[in-house]
């Protein structure tokens, strides 16, 4: 039974771009080879980190959702251990929400690249409330 | 006069009594249909963080028990990738 699993991982910012296509092409690999099935890649190219790892203050981040068996997790998991170019990974389980909000990212996304700034509106009408709750957070203190 | 200006309408104040009307919270996730947090959305996040980065108690945001769960899983996934900081001063 396949399940639908969600990985980032952050490579150091030294990489060149051929590099950094390598790394990610051997994690697609390492996915296919193992059963798995890659259901979409997003690169979120470089980024600053909020706080230094390994004392680096940007890295490359990129994101991957892939179809595989539960076991496989582990050994990708390993497989990031031992990677130099790796600074940090996450991999999450994703469930049935999580699944129908991937896709709903991944139109939203390809609709942002064809048209721009479609992205950003599907968050806005939350904003507004906000700005009242941190008035009445203020009160409560 | 005086006297009697303060038998009719009992007690006096010098300033009127303010009565506070607090708006009523409500969990943005239910009212807006949203059914999963996402870790990667950052920006997203930042509103359930006080200026030090600290996760705000559902007192204060009034998020549901259950959404708040997501949320505390989802900002702590996103400290972890470094898209939020652990501690910080002036987050926002």
């Amino acid at each position: 039974m396949l399940k639908q699993y969600e990985t980032v991982f952050i490579a150091t910012p030294v990489l060149s771009e051929q590099q950094m296509k390598e790394a990610v092409a051997k994690y697609t690999q390492l996915i296919k080879d193992n059963g798995g099935e890659v259901v979409y890649e997003e690169d979120w190219g470089l980024r600053q980190l909020a706080y230094p790892i390994q004392h680096k203050t940007s890295g490359f981040y990129y994101l991957i959702q892939f179809k595989s068996e539960p076991t496989f997790v582990e050994v990708l998991e390993t497989q990031y251990y031992r990677d130099e170019r790796i600074i940090r990974y996450l991999t999450v389980a994703l469930d049935k929400d999580a699944v129908e909000y991937a896709e709903r990212r991944r139109q939203n996304r390809s609709k942002a690249a064809a048209a721009p700034k479609a992205e950003a509106v599907k968050e806005e009408p939350v904003q507004p409330v906000q700005e009242e709750e941190e008035t009445n957070e203020e009160n409560n203190d | 006069m005086a006297q009697n200006d303060s038998q009719n309408t009992g007690i006096r104040y010098l300033n009127p009594p303010t009565v506070e009307v607090r708006k009523k919270k409500y969990c943005r996730f239910k009212k807006a249909g949203i059914k999963y947090v996402d870790y990667k959305d950052p920006e997203f996040l930042k509103k359930f963080l006080n200026e030090q980065g600290k996760i705000l108690p559902r007192r204060i945001t009034g998020t549901s028990l259950k959404f708040q769960r997501k949320v505390a899983q989802a900002v702590k996934r996103a400290r972890s990738l470094a898209l939020l900081p652990y501690v910080t001063d002036l987050l926002k």
